[in-house]
């Protein structure tokens, strides 16, 4: 569903704060299986995101989803295909418009937006159906304001929106990081439910190595623009926090001891 | 009085193309200033040359539009500053309508204006011209409202409100941009138009300072009104005109010069954006609010939304 090949991309080349952020990635996922990706900070994991996304063009190396290569293609011009949360509650969302404007701009994902009335009797039924799966009573207040809601309300909105018309990607970036504790895990459960009842394929940035290990059928580590670790669900499966970062410190430690031999 | 609130309706047209830029694109446009001229000037050579005025003020609408595009372009795709983008086509578009006239000023006196008929039925400067001018404002509010609500006027809406969350969406936020800045650029240049035929003449330097009557327009009304609703966001647009026009009346009336009105708008937009800010003014409404006494018109409009 998703082939991420040879994906490298400098930042500042040539300059002193050249940076490496990714180092020939590749990545493939089949349908329906539901990545999460954890790694330090500045490891290349939301540069691989914003890459799918489109948001950043690589140097080498191509994306491909469901077999069409979007490397070059605008974000908007690919969002037909991808599905995204940001890790901003308020990012997701168009906080002046009500809750069923912000799901008929959903709807509308990969569409022709034409003159038809965005919100119309038929439509308003099946955002209905589709708020009531989050049991937060927001098939209540269709007229209310998305910026009137809360951060865990719009995040979980942000969740459906970006999910109930079946994208073929979704993209997920740290979008429990700025909830509390509560919140955060109402949207990871959300996210559990609604990724297994459409089948999607799904890559998720996290920090959080325990919601990592819960969530998902693989688990990948990122250092230094690098996969380091990729484990599938039954290796997955025996991981704990612990394991991944005893993983995570041998790592690191290599690497560590290659820059003292260097010195 | 009566002339005051038939120019206000005929502005308001104008204001709600600002509308569309400021408020719902969120994108300071100064195009306006001449593209205001450019619809006045397209529509007043066209009649003088014995186009039929609808014709020539729908032509107005078009010639609006490029100008607005051509904004759009500048900033969208050239990445030019937002506002310089706008200056940079108004001080074009000066030379242009210059171009477009042959010379400063085009007179339209004996032509046949879309005015004429009611300044020969001698409805003008009565409530019956206002009731007209107000119902084609009414038509205009109900265009822009209806659009705002389709799916492409909702893309727009969400391209002033989120641009990263609506090109998550698959939405071009460029082109968004310019079809706005286009339909915007459209309605001041039909404004331009009607009041050109209105006045007479269309003059090369009528829309100097334009902006500020659109901002004047938008900000004060939507002070008075709350913005719950966007058909009464519109609407609150056109009564802003209209306040606009009003104020502007007392003015002269208490002894100030027409050379003065610029200062007085800049002065007004001022006090509409700082007043609300102020604090005394908050307890004011506040109080206001709590009396049933004091509750004007306004303020139930206000209860009902």
């Amino acid at each position: 569903m998703l082939n991420i090949k040879n994906l490298s991309r400098t930042f500042f080349p040539g300059t002193v704060n050249e940076r490496k952020a990714l180092r020939n990635i590749n990545l493939e996922l089949s349908n329906g299986e539901f990545v999460t990706v954890i790694g330090s900070n500045g490891a290349g994991k939301s540069t691989v995101l914003n890459m799918v996304a489109g948001k950043l063009q690589p140097d080498t190396g191509s994306v491909t989803i469901a077999g069409k290569n979007v490397t070059k293609l605008a974000d908007y011009s690919r969002a037909k295909y991808i599905g995204r949360v940001f890790q901003d509650p308020m990012a997701g969302t168009a906080p002046t418009m009500s809750i069923e404007e912000n799901m008929a701009l959903a709807y509308a994902r990969g569409r022709f937006r034409g003159l038809g009335l965005g919100v119309g009797a038929k439509r308003r039924e099946l955002f209905v159906e589709e708020l009531k799966s989050l049991e937060l009573g927001l098939e209540n207040r269709l007229k209310t304001k998305v910026g009137l809601l809360s951060g865990g309300q719009r995040q979980a909105l942000s969740l459906l929106m970006a999910t109930f018309s079946k994208p073929k990607i979704l993209l997920l970036d740290e979008h429990t990081a700025a909830l509390d504790p509560q919140r955060a895990a109402l949207v990871s459960r959300l996210t559990k439910e609604i990724v297994e009842r459409h089948q999607l394929t799904t890559l998720m940035v996290t920090h959080n190595m325990e919601q990592a290990l819960q969530l998902g059928t693989r688990l990948i580590m990122m250092h230094d623009g690098e996969i380091i670790l990729d484990l599938n669900q039954e290796e997955k499966s025996r991981m704990t926090v612990q394991d991944l970062l005893d993983e995570f410190g041998k790592i690191k430690g290599a690497q560590l001891d290659d820059k003292t031999m260097l010195q | 009085m009566i002339t005051a609130v038939e120019l206000g309706l005929i502005y308001a047209i104008m204001a709600l193309g600002v509308y569309l830029t400021f408020r719902i694109l969120d994108f300071p446009d100064l195009t306006v200033d001449g593209s205001f001229t450019t619809g006045a000037a397209v529509a007043s050579v066209s009649i003088v040359n014995g186009m039929n005025p609808w014709l020539a003020t729908v032509l107005a609408f078009f010639a609006g539009m490029v100008a607005g595009t051509i904004t759009g372009l500048l900033h969208t795709k050239g990445k030019i500053d937002g506002l310089l983008a706008g200056i940079l086509t108004m001080i074009g578009l000066y030379s242009i309508n210059l171009r477009i006239m042959g010379k400063a000023n085009t007179p339209l006196l004996g032509e046949d204006t879309l005015i004429s008929p009611m300044r020969a039925a001698g409805i003008l400067g009565s409530w019956s011209s206002i009731a007209i001018f107000f119902v084609i404002c009414l038509l205009f509010v109900a265009a822009i409202v209806w659009f705002l609500h389709t799916e492409l006027g909702m893309a727009m809406r969400a391209t002033g409100d989120n641009q990263e969350m609506i090109r998550s969406f698959g939405v071009s936020t460029d082109n968004q941009k310019i079809l706005g800045l286009a339909l915007s650029n459209g309605l001041v240049a039909l404004s331009g138009a009607i009041i050109a035929q209105y006045q007479g003449f269309a003059d090369v330097g009528m829309g100097i300072g334009l902006i500020l009557i659109g901002l004047a327009s938008v900000i004060v009304g939507q002070a008075i009104f709350t913005q719950r609703y966007i058909w009464l966001a519109a609407l609150a647009v056109v009564f802003g005109a209209v306040i606009y026009r009003l104020v502007i009346q007392l003015a002269l009336s208490v002894g100030l010069e027409v050379n003065d009105m610029k200062l007085i708008s800049a002065v007004l937009v001022v006090v509409a954006l700082l007043l609300p800010k102020w604090k005394g003014f908050q307890k004011i409404v506040k109080t206001f609010k709590r009396s049933p006494a004091a509750v004007t018109v306004k303020e139930e409009v206000r209860s009902n939304a």
